[in-house]
């Protein structure tokens, strides 16, 4: 055998999308095998939610004086607040099981490594996947609050924003808690042991000041408790103290923003050492 | 098939073919484990080499650098005359990856799996479009273009994953293990697909501890052990260094056969260079088998069942180590 023909038809400057986008449009290609899954989900989960507690939990509350106390119909505070905990269900989710498969189970981390991605894109380009999706949630979970009555048009719109943020940020403190995991037990004890005290606990279904005082403090150091005060503030523009918090809005920006920029920082750190051995 | 010394390759003018892989002293830790000890390597352009050896050897630790998907612990490494450390990205789009186990995306289509990694590569789509059409006749998987991968059999899967590989019209292949677990006449088609590349100039560079798999494909082949290389060249080379031209098997049934090799060994026989004793028959390297038969026969070792063949590198793996390559 003599010297190697020039096999290579495609100068190597042909590449040049950036390899977190095309990690993004790898995400897409396998969505659209799942688009009907995506959409009963997104429309069913909402419907269910705000039919059991905004109207069915919601007509006792209301009766019993909660609208008294709460200033708007159960339905609103309760449909704000699961706004902001369901981005929270799909973030952990999206940075738990298909995280452990791509890398143990489908195992196509591992085959975006032997091409130019590296791990670092492969957190970027699920993230931004996982903002499209998650945003698209959100718009049909609005969509059912306004039909519900629940909220007003303008006002969802906003508390998409910050609902998304607490979305991403459990999505990256997700994806690094799962990068490091060698089975999946540790996906269902955290979502046991911390995703559901959060949900039950972070003022998405009562204002935390029904709980007792030292409770309280714990809540308010919960990353969901951020999500749901600001996605209410925004939401539900007309409440104040004490249904909602006089902790100022920024605060609950800048816990949810570090903790977003923790996770992502950690979650690129765990990736690379699981995949770069 | 020349071997290019490592500064030559390093520093080479551009018109001259580059060495696809250099390796100098190249090491793997895993704690404590040593998995590569300092091997060196010279991988010319358009070279199929292969690595040989049993489970545990080194051989995926060393590909998995060149891969540059694992760190190097010591030792110096030029891949495509890049540096593995610094220039990963590039190493890797112009590398294409066989993995030892099928990493497809089970969920997707044939035809998705090569577009995603098209994409991965950052290839235009038209450019991929026109590729997989080209890809699928090479893995002869036309017909099953729409199917999703689940469906597949094993050495279809296997086919797949190469056509994958080669959606960036890779200079280097890496393939571990490339037929493990295919049935044989899987593995001939595979063997073929290579063959193809191999005419095309493609540098391929393949794990295996088939040892038929090696003298089948390979132009040059280093056997490794312990993470260290014992041996090294073309399989014709290493026959011809290690072993006999033929060698003579001899089986004394299970219960006779350890007593009667150590009885063969004993006679001390002019034409026979050295007896592997295995479980169920002794391996004589031997220039003269008939003579060797007719000895037995006469000091009343008549062997219950005997057998002359050509030498393997399986009998070179074996004579080097004492063990066999698959057990």
């Amino acid at each position: 055998m003599g010297a190697a023909p020039d096999v290579r038809t495609v100068p190597i400057g042909a590449a040049t999308t950036r390899p977190a986008l095309r990690v993004m449009a790898g995400e897409a290609i396998a969505f659209r095998r799942n688009w009907r899954g995506f959409l009963m989900s997104s429309f069913g989960n909402p419907v269910a939610f705000l039919a059991a507690m905004g109207v069915g939990l919601g007509t006792l509350v209301d009766r019993g004086g909660g609208t008294a106390t709460l200033e708007v119909d159960y339905v609103a505070f309760v449909a704000a607040g699961l706004l902001a905990a369901s981005a929270m269900q799909n973030g952990f989710g999206d940075g738990a099981w298909p995280v452990m498969a791509g890398l143990k189970w489908r195992r196509n981390f591992e085959a975006m490594m032997a091409t130019p991605v590296g791990p670092r894109d492969l957190f970027v380009g699920r993230l931004l996947w996982a903002t499209v999706t998650f945003a698209g949630n959100l718009l049909a979970f609005g969509l059912v609050a306004i039909l519900f009555g629940a909220l007003d048009a303008g006002p969802v719109l906003l508390g998409i924003l910050p609902a998304l943020l607490t979305g991403l940020a459990f999505q990256a403190l997700s994806t690094a808690y799962t990068a490091g995991l060698k089975a999946d037990t540790g996906l269902t004890n955290a979502y046991r042991f911390g995703i559901m005290p959060l949900f039950l606990f972070s003022g998405t279904f009562f204002p935390i000041t029904q709980l007792p005082t030292a409770l309280q403090w714990v809540a308010v150091a919960t990353p969901l408790y951020h999500g749901v005060e600001l996605t209410r503030k925004v939401a539900l523009p007309e409440l104040g103290p004490p249904v909602v918090s006089t902790i100022p809005v920024w605060v609950h920006v800048a816990y949810l923003v570090a903790m977003f920029a923790g996770g992502a920082w950690w979650a690129v750190r765990r990736l690379d050492r699981r995949l770069y051995t | 098939m020349s071997t290019t010394s490592a500064t030559d390759a390093a520093t080479a003018d551009p018109a001259v073919p580059m060495a696809a892989v250099v390796a100098r002293g190249l090491t793997k830790h895993f704690g404590d484990l040593v998995a590569v000890d300092g091997i060196d390597i010279d991988v010319a352009a358009g070279e199929t080499f292969a690595f040989l050896g049993a489970n545990g050897a080194g051989k995926t630790s060393a590909m998995r650098m060149i891969a540059t998907v694992s760190p190097v612990t010591a030792g110096d490494l030029r891949v495509l005359g890049m540096d593995p450390t610094a220039d990963g990205p590039a190493i890797r789009s112009r590398l294409g990856v066989v993995p030892q186990e099928d990493n497809l995306d089970l969920e997707l289509t044939v035809r998705e799996n090569l577009l995603v990694y098209g994409l991965y590569h950052g290839l235009p789509r038209p450019l991929i479009r026109a590729r997989i059409d080209e890809l699928l006749a090479f893995a002869q998987l036309t017909d099953k273009a729409d199917n999703e991968v689940e469906s597949l059999s094993g050495g279809m899967k296997r086919r797949l994953t190469i056509a994958r590989a080669l959606v960036n019209e890779p200079d280097l292949v890496l393939l571990d293990e490339p037929t493990t677990g295919l049935d044989p006449q899987a593995r001939h088609v595979l063997w073929d697909r290579l063959h193809e590349l191999r005419s095309r100039g493609v540098t391929l560079l393949l794990t295996t501890h088939y040892m038929d798999e090696a003298e089948q494909l390979a132009d040059r082949l280093v056997i490794m052990d312990h993470g260290r290389i014992i041996a090294e060249g073309s399989p014709r080379e290493l026959i011809e260094r290690h072993v006999t031209r033929e060698v003579l098997e001899v089986r004394f049934g299970s219960g006779r056969q350890p007593a009667a090799t150590d009885a063969l060994l004993a006679l001390g026989l002019p034409e026979v260079d050295a007896v592997e004793g295995l479980a169920e028959r002794a391996i004589v390297h031997t220039r003269d088998a008939q003579a060797t038969l007719d000895a037995l026969d006469r000091h009343d070792l008549r062997p219950r069942g005997h057998l002359t063949r050509r030498a393997t590198l399986e009998d070179v793996f074996l004579r080097l180590t004492g063990r066999q390559l698959v057990d």
